[in-house]
Parts: C-alpha cells; sequence; structure tokens
C-alpha cells in the first residue's frame, strides 16, 4: 500500500499531465510589471507613513531622536503604564524612570501570564511600510518574542525614519535575509486589532493590545 | 432559525444535499438575512472599490497574481516536494493527507499525543471542509473557534454563511442574547464593543491554557518553508504563539513558490477583501524558533488534497484552485446578495463556491450539481477577482459536465445535445477576454427588440446558440463597471 505522500503527488502528476514534459516551473512566465520602489523624497514617505498609521486609529507622534526618551515617558505617563515589558536590546536610555520594568531574557523568560498581567510593552521595530502605515516586527533587537508584544492591552513602538520604506516590496526584499537566515518569525501589524464581525461595525482591540501608539524618531 | 444544519456538500450523505433553488427558497424569505447581507455587501464594495483605485498598478498585481498561481498549479508536486523540505529543515512536521478523515485522524492524534483535551482554533475554511470540530468532538477534544464570527456561530450550532463575515446574517441583538445564554455574560450591552470584550475576556483564558492550537493558512512558500495566516482580530497570532504545539492545515493549492511572492499577494488580498491598505495583523512563521523561545516548540503542516487533484485534472476547472479567499466575488454577485452563503450549502459559498464545490466533490451529485446554474453570468466575480479566475468561463465549463454526466457520461448523444453545442460557444466566448466584451456589447447594442419580460429571448450573433435552449436574463444597459462608476462617482483617492 502507497503512502498518503506518494499517492497524492502520483495523483498531482496524473492530473498535469497536459504539462509539457520538458516544462520547467520557470518558464511559466510571470511578468512582474508592478511598483518595486517609491521614487517619492524621503520627507514625503516618512510622512506618508506617519499619516497612514493615524488613518488605522493609533497614536502617531514625530519626535527629534534626542527627545525621545521624554516622548516615551510622556506616553507611558499619560497610559498610567507600571508595569512595563522591554525586550532585549532595547536602548537603556530609552526607559523613563518610575516603571517597573519586565525584562525578557534568556536566563529568565517572562512566563505568559507575566505578561498578560503586564500594563504595556516598548519596542523598537524592523520596517515601517509608508504605503500601507505597517509595522513590522522580526523578533529581532529590541523587538524580542511575539507572545511580548501580543498578550499585553498596550503597544509603544519606536520606529526611526531611516527604518521607513515606501512600498511592499521593499520590506519584503528587505526581509529576505532574515527570514532565509535565521528564520525568524516576522508580524506584520497596521493599526491595532479590529473586527467588523458583529454589523460590519468596526470596533478596535479584540485580542491583540487594544492600544497602539507610534513614535517615529528622526 | 430556519438555517441549521442540513448535510453539505462535504458531508458523509453529501448526495442528499438540497439543490440551491431549494434552499435559495429558504434565504429568500429570511427578510432579515436579506436585510443584513444587503448593508454588509453594498458597504464592502464601495471600500474595496476604493482601495483598489488607489493603486496606479492593480492590474499588473493582478497579472502577476494570476500567473504565479498558474506556475504552481502547473508544477505542483515540485513545490509541495520543495515545501516539504523547507518545512522540515526549519524543525517542522509534514504531514499528507489525501481525504477529511485522513486529515482528521492526523490532527486528533497530535492533539492526543500531547493529552490535549482542548485546543484553540483560529478559523480555517479547509477545516470547515474536513469537519474537524466534529471529529474531534467525537474523540473527546473540544475545538475553541476563537474568531469572533466564528465563535458566534460555534455557540448558536450553525454554519457560516461568508468567507469573510460568517456571522454576516446575525444582527447584534441576537448576538448579546447568545453571549448572555452561553457566556453566562451578565449586564451585557448590544454595543458591538461591549459584545466584543466579552468575547475577549472569555477567550483569553483559552489562548492562556491551550496546549494546541490549530490554524489554516493563506500562503506557504516552498522556497523557505514560511507560512502566513492573514487576519484581523489577533486571534490568529494567539493560536499560533501562544500554545506550545501548532497544528497548521492547509489545502497543496496553498503553496507559492518564493518569499518573495508574498510582495504580490499581501498586496493583493488586503484590498480585495477587507478593502484596507493592509489587515491589522499577518503573521509569518518558519518552522520554530527553539532557541528564542518565540512560539511554539513544536510545528505540524498538514497537506490536504481532499479532492484537489481531482479539480487540478480539469484543464479548464483547475484555475479555481489559484483562489485565494478574499471574497470580492461573493460581495459582487448579484445572486449571492440576494440568497446569501447558506443556499449554495458548501464552506464554499458564491460564486468561486459555485465552481470549486462541484469540482472538489465531484460531478454526479444532485445539490453540488445545481451550483454552476446559480448565476445570471454578468461577469462581475471575473472583473473583481484579484489572481483573475475566469469564473463565468468555468461556470458554464462546469454546466457543460454537469450536462454530459447525467447524459451517459459524456457518449454521442450528449456531444450532439443542442444545449452542449450552446456551452461550448458559450465556454469559448467567457474564455477569450476581446470575444466576451465584443459579444456583451453586441447583445447590449442589439438587446432592446429582442427582450421581452427582463429576459431575453434571442441573441444576435455569438450568442445566439445559447437563448436557443436557454433564457437568458436581460443584460444590464451598463457591464458592472460603468455602472459602479457611475454609481460611486469618481474614486476621492489619490495615488498611493
Ligand atoms: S475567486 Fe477570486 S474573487 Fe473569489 S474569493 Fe477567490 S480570489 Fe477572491
Amino acid at each position: 500500500m502507497s503512502t498518503a505522500r506518494e499517492e497524492i503527488l502520483r495523483r498531482v502528476r496524473r492530473a498535469t499531465r497536459d504539462v509539457p514534459e520538458g516544462e520547467r516551473p520557470e518558464d511559466v512566465a510571470v511578468e512582474r510589471g508592478y511598483r518595486k520602489e517609491d521614487d517619492a523624497p524621503r520627507e514625503e514617505v516618512v510622512a506618508r507613513f506617519a499619516e497612514r498609521v493615524a488613518e488605522y486609529k493609533a497614536e502617531v507622534r514625530r519626535v527629534k531622536e534626542a527627545d525621545l526618551p521624554e516622548a516615551i515617558g510622556e506616553n507611558l505617563k499619560e497610559r498610567a503604564i507600571e508595569r512595563l515589558i522591554v525586550p532585549p536590546g532595547l536602548p537603556e536610555e530609552w526607559l523613563p524612570g518610575g516603571v517597573e520594568v519586565l525584562r525578557d531574557d534568556e536566563e529568565r523568560r517572562l512566563t505568559n501570564e507575566e505578561l498578560d498581567r503586564s500594563d504595556g510593552a516598548l519596542t523598537g521595530c524592523s520596517l515601517g511600510i509608508a504605503q500601507t502605515g505597517t509595522i513590522v516586527l522580526d523578533a529581532g533587537e529590541a523587538q524580542g518574542r511575539r507572545a511580548l508584544t501580543l498578550l499585553p492591552d498596550y503597544h509603544l513602538c519606536v520606529v526611526r525614519e531611516d527604518q521607513v520604506v515606501g512600498l511592499v516590496p521593499e520590506a519584503f526584499a528587505r526581509l529576505e535575509e532574515t527570514v532565509k537566515g535565521e528564520g525568524r518569525a516576522v508580524t506584520f501589524i497596521s493599526g491595532p486589532s479590529a473586527t467588523s464581525d458583529i454589523e460590519l461595525n468596526r470596533v478596535e482591540g479584540v485580542h491583540g493590545p487594544r492600544t497602539l501608539e507610534v513614535l517615529i524618531s528622526g | 432559525m430556519t438555517l441549521q444544519r442540513s448535510p453539505d456538500a462535504f458531508s458523509a450523505d453529501a448526495g442528499k444535499t438540497p439543490t440551491f433553488e431549494q434552499s435559495a427558497k429558504v434565504s429568500l424569505a429570511d427578510t432579515q438575512l436579506r436585510r443584513n447581507l444587503g448593508k454588509a455587501t453594498q458597504t464592502i464594495r464601495a471600500k474595496r472599490a476604493a482601495a483598489v483605485e488607489e493603486m496606479p498598478d492593480w492590474e499588473r498585481l493582478r497579472e502577476a497574481g494570476r500567473a504565479l498561481k498558474e506556475r504552481v498549479t502547473r508544477h505542483l508536486d515540485e513545490y509541495l516536494l520543495r515545501l516539504e523540505e523547507s518545512v522540515t529543515r526549519a524543525g517542522g512536521h509534514v504531514h499528507w493527507a489525501r481525504d477529511a478523515e485522513e486529515s482528521n485522524r492526523i490532527i486528533a492524534g497530535i492533539a492526543k499525543a500531547h493529552d490535549a483535551e482542548e485546543v484553540v482554533k483560529v478559523k480555517s475554511i479547509a477545516t470547515d471542509e474536513t469537519k474537524l470540530n466534529e471529529y474531534l468532538e467525537g474523540e473527546g477534544i473540544t475545538a475553541h473557534e476563537t474568531d469572533l464570527a466564528e465563535l458566534i456561530i460555534q455557540l448558536a450550532g450553525e454554519t457560516s454563511s461568508h468567507i469573510l463575515v460568517p456571522a454576516i446574517h446575525k444582527n447584534r441583538a441576537e448576538i448579546r442574547e447568545l453571549f448572555k445564554e452561553k457566556l453566562g455574560a451578565r449586564g451585557l450591552s448590544d454595543d458591538p464593543s461591549d459584545l466584543t470584550n466579552a468575547a475577549r475576556l472569555y477567550l483569553r483564558e483559552k489562548f492562556l491554557k491551550a496546549k494546541v492550537g490549530i490554524s489554516g493558512a493563506n500562503f506557504a512558500v516552498a522556497e523557505t518553508g514560511t507560512v502566513c495566516v492573514v487576519e484581523s482580530e489577533g486571534n490568529g497570532r494567539m493560536c499560533t504563539t501562544l500554545p506550545p504545539v501548532l497544528v497548521t492545515l492547509m489545502g497543496i493549492e496553498k503553496v507559492i513558490p518564493a518569499w518573495r511572492d508574498y510582495e504580490v499577494f499581501m498586496q493583493l488580498l488586503p484590498r480585495s477583501s477587507t478593502a484596507e491598505r493592509m489587515n491589522p495583523y499577518t503573521s509569518f512563521w518558519t518552522g520554530v524558533s527553539r532557541e528564542s523561545g518565540d512560539g511554539p516548540n513544536e510545528f505540524h503542516l498538514v497537506l490536504l488534497d481532499n479532492g484537489r487533484t481531482g479539480v487540478l485534472a480539469d484543464e479548464r476547472g483547475r484555475q479555481a484552485l489559484s483562489c485565494i479567499r478574499c471574497s470580492a466575488c461573493l460581495n459582487v454577485c448579484p445572486v449571492y446578495e440576494r440568497t446569501g452563503g447558506h443556499a449554495y450549502n458548501s464552506v464554499y459559498p458564491g460564486p468561486i463556491g459555485a465552481i470549486l464545490t462541484p469540482q472538489l466533490v465531484g460531478i454526479g451529485k444532485p445539490g453540488p450539481d445545481s451550483l454552476p446554474y446559480a448565476s445570471s453570468l454578468c461577469g462581475a466575480c471575473y472583473e473583481v477577482c484579484p489572481v483573475k479566475i475566469n469564473i463565468p468561463e468555468v461556470l458554464i465549463h462546469l454546466r457543460g459536465r454537469v450536462t454530459r454526466h447525467k447524459q451517459d457520461g459524456g457518449g454521442l448523444k450528449g456531444r450532439l445535445d443542442p444545449e452542449n453545442a450552446a456551452m461550448k460557444t458559450m465556454a469559448r466566448v467567457f474564455s477569450d477576454r476581446k470575444l466576451y466584451e465584443g459579444a456583451q456589447k453586441a447583445a447590449r447594442v442589439g438587446q432592446w427588440p429582442l427582450a421581452r419580460d427582463g429576459a431575453i429571448g434571442r441573441l444576435p450573433g455569438r450568442l445566439a446558440g445559447w437563448t436557443e435552449s436557454r433564457d437568458l436574463k436581460a443584460i444590464p444597459k451598463q457591464t458592472f463597471r460603468e455602472w459602479w462608476k457611475a454609481r460611486n462617482g469618481s474614486p476621492e483617492n489619490g495615488s498611493a
């Protein structure tokens, strides 16, 4: 008796008998005539990113790099964040006084319950996509494991201006190495979670953080 | 409720599935359902059009999406083997399932090996197709649906009526009553954000406790083994990140060649489905990341056939396998708008369901066989489809197959049948974009003297063969696209 694998492959081959013997996958032409890069000036790209993130009902502020620690402090204070989740590699100077810092590191990983009971998470990111107002996390420096930005009810994300790309294809190009090399998980975040399942009324915040705030520094 | 479970196209007794006409009568009598559906599809249609207008390269993206899918279908064996190798290299396990039964057995086996009495699930039409929840229940395992709409439907003991908004037929008052009764949520208002919060609290506990998460997949990359789930609510992130064991069920047609190909599909899918520039959350994972403790430490990918190789064998029908389940074709379909999803008696409703269901389960069952007729062939589905599936062409092709099947399996008699000849002409017209548009225009221009009672008695030119044996609905004075533009004024969005 053949295995499921063998049988499915045999069925596939039988079903595609019309495909000529010598045809290679690459022989099936794929016309990639779509836009690959945004040629707008940098400032325009960053401004568009800020605008589109804000359209998802995320709060966005642009700040000078030197003012970042102060801005972070303001945001956390306004949201009354007391227990703050911090991923490995987050710049120390970003951390304001007066909050309890819960660090997730290799020696001591926070439990899901600890993450659930915290007030929020502060992270950097891998990329921002202006075209769609998307923040990309790749579990790298200053981002940490996926659960860190999932269980807390609040996420404050810092995006450096030079991390913002124009179009979606630029983002996938930049992420290629991370995925192929280390196989790290990638998460696209476009606004706080939402549902339109009840009479198509959009409700922000179902399971992920209900509040997403973004600081763009440059 | 009139919309309780009856056998559907994927049930063991699929032969007893009612026909589209029989079921549509029930739906058409339900005015609440029609009101909800009308409101919903209109809203989504208008939003989608705006999201697409914003993209100057939309047609080029569609073409790339279509071509990539064609490449995969023609070389599916090779891509499946590459995917298997990549996932295995990244620390995952790959399983192959010939049919629903085999797939269910594999998944239940994994859950049992981890002593899981409960599992959390993120919406997956493939698991609806295989009726995984029922199977797990029989094995003593409770599957918790975690999408808000799926939860609503599960609590109500019903089936989904829309790929994307499965609870489209339920209003907020009905949902409040349901949550009060089943979740014991007291003092609940019918404000959608209150109802959503009740679900958040109820499900959070399930996510934290679950040992096994189950998901579907939107895409899986052969080159890297990277699987992806596109979602809105965050339950997909929960299910694919928190439980130590993750099982993903995907149809074999969901494989795409390379990582970079996401740049095409992640532009096409969100705008076509929820009419957003990007959906709130998308998770991409490549096997397991044990060292960093990120996500599950065990990952199983189940590759499901269950009739897909049968679809693949039909050269004209196989394009149905390109579907990325965006549901745009449902939202523009005048038939779907009136009957809703339940009339299709399948987990795949609407225009795509009408071509996918009968092919997946095989021609020869009265219920599914009736689906290719559930269309006025207006062509709106083809116009919106982000991967350019020519649904009208396949509908007509399948009508031909159904007819031939009835007439002793396509013998001489079948070929001589005038209806078959008409269908062949029609199929040819629909398979060629120019011919189709030309014929449509010819029909429109010359339509007036021929139309009687809203139906066209006889058509000029190429369509003549068709109307000799079938009454054709009057072709609208404008095409769908023209009508849409006129109705909505010019698009207000600038370029991206
Ligand atoms: S057939 Fe096309 S439009 Fe319909 S759900 Fe599939 S991809 Fe979307």
